[in-house]
């Protein structure tokens, strides 16, 4: 059995009044690619927040290899500084050039020395076909090559575990293609990641296992054949009906 | 208009400019900085100091400057705290300024999407390392143009220190249409000399102001 990363224990949730996550547990394994599917609002955004403690929680315990993560706990940034974090906007910094975006944090967070950064930040973006972008603004980058700029500065921090949060939700469909290929890769490299994603094909293609989340609790969860091809609940067949489409009359 | 007298008085007008702009700069460095602290106990909702800025910003921004100088010229003694003019005016213009700048800093900061800040958080870098590279250089781009109108609202503000006996370009001028009536010539030089005083001000904060932009805007 690989070592346990990420343990999420009785995981409660609340927005004021709203209650997201009532008793979620979760635990992922060192390789493992976990996709999370579910409709919207069913709580996926909230779930990468709270395994990065930008979310108060309001029970029970997540843990990155033992260690709480939490407000609460002093090592706060070195852990935060194993969780890759990519969004939905890409969030890159747009006072800074894409290089400056990739070096800041592991030159200051995590006090390496800057020409050894520098270097593999420019071998990184050179993997995801960016070299030649190093010295530009995230202004003068299309949305694609500003999400592989985000992977690139999540990648860059040696992270133990990745979480993207519907990074091609925001892409024009031509360059979606471009950034999933980049997780794709990330993935047959034996990362640890955790992907939210309405991409099916990508989600099938890339995942060890499927969760489906719906109304904050893990409805079901698979191998993706299983999870695709003979999904067990009615919430989740339901689901995966709107990602199909059918058309009743005959076609001449 | 007198050509001679307009070039015997010019090195006093001069000597008066000089102190208008030691002043003027003095106090609104002082207001920036003022400003900053404000607006730093703000962000932070550090608890009482927070009360005290806002009672202190509503202060500055309802009385005007001469009022203001005079309490502190006229009322700092009555505390036994002993000064000069100069400081005084310094300190009035640094408590007028204060407030604008540290609402022009405010605007700044919150036009930041709070999910810049947190992904600075996830890349694991500390509050302060947060402020200092990510927050910090955004607000003041953002910031730019309104510390940039505040610096020559106040450098013309500095107009009213004459009124607590500061020799400036406005003292200088009335004093000479006191003594000669010179009228033309003496608000003439008063408007030359604060014109030199702005006008490089102005086209250098439009410059730097179209710079900023250019370097950190659009996401
Ligand atoms: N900051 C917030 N304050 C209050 N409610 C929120 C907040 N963020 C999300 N929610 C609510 O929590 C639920 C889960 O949201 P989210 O995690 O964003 O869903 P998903 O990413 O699956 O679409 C939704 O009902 C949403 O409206
Ligand atoms: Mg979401």
């Amino acid at each position: 059995m690989p070592e346990t990363i990420l343990e999420i224990s009785h995981l409660r949730k609340l927005y004021d009044d709203l209650r997201v996550f009532e008793d979620l547990s979760l635990t992922v394994h060192e390789g493992e690619v976990i996709v999370i599917v579910g409709p919207s609002g069913c709580g996926k955004s909230t779930l990468l927040r709270c395994i990065n403690a930008l979310e108060d929680i309001q029970g029970g315990e997540i843990r990155l290899r033992g260690e709480p993560v939490s407000k609460e706990n002093r090592n706060l940034q070195s852990i935060r500084q194993k969780i890759g974090m990519v969004f939905q906007n890409y969030e890159l910094f747009p006072h800074m050039t894409v290089l400056d975006n990739i070096m800041l944090a592991p030159v200051k967070a995590q006090g390496r020395k800057k020409e050894e950064v520098r270097e593999e930040a420019l071998d990184l973006l050179k993997r995801v076909g960016l070299e030649s972008k190093a010295d530009s603004y995230p202004r003068q980058l299309s949305g694609g090559q500003k999400q592989r700029t985000a992977i690139v500065r999540a990648l860059c921090m040696h992270p133990e575990i990745l979480l993207f949060d519907e990074v091609t939700a925001a892409l024009d469909p031509e360059m979606v293609r471009e950034v999933l290929e980049v997780i794709l890769d990330l993935a047959n490299q034996g990362k640890t990641m955790l992907v939210v994603t309405h991409e099916m094909q990508f989600a099938r293609a890339i995942a060890d296992r499927v969760i489906f989340l719906d109304e904050g609790r893990i409805c079901e969860e698979g191998t993706p054949d299983g999870f695709f091809d003979e999904p067990k609940t009615e919430r989740a067949r339901k689901f995966l009906n709107t990602f199909t489409f059918e058309r009743k009359g005959a076609k001449n | 208009m007198d050509q001679e007298f307009i070039a015997e008085y010019i090195p006093l007008y001069r000597e008066a400019a000089v102190l208008t702009v030691k002043i003027g700069f003095a106090g609104i460095a002082a207001a920036i900085l003022l400003g900053l602290i404000c607006e730093i106990t703000d962000y932070f909702r550090i608890p009482v100091l927070k009360r005290v800025v806002a009672v202190y910003i509503e202060l500055s921004r309802n009385t005007p400057l001469l009022i203001q100088l005079f309490f502190i010229y006229y009322g700092l003694p009555k505390l036994g705290i002993h000064t000069n003019a100069e400081v005084c005016g310094v300190a009035g213009l640094a408590f007028l300024g204060g407030s604008y700048m540290a609402e022009a800093f405010r605007s700044g900061v919150e036009a930041i999407d709070a999910i810049q800040e947190e992904s600075a958080y996830s890349l694991g870098l500390s509050r302060f390392q947060t402020i200092r590279y990510v927050l910090l250089p955004q607000a003041l781009t953002i910031s730019a143009p309104a510390l940039i109108a505040n610096v020559i609202f106040l450098l013309k503000e500095t107009s009213v220190f004459s009124a607590i006996s500061l020799m400036d370009l406005m003292f200088t001028a009335k004093d000479l249409i006191g003594l000669y009536y010179s009228t033309t010539e003496s608000l003439v030089l008063l408007v030359v000399f604060y014109l030199l005083i702005l006008l490089p001000v102005s086209i250098l904060g439009s410059v730097m102001e179209r710079r900023l932009r250019y370097a950190g805007f659009g996401v």
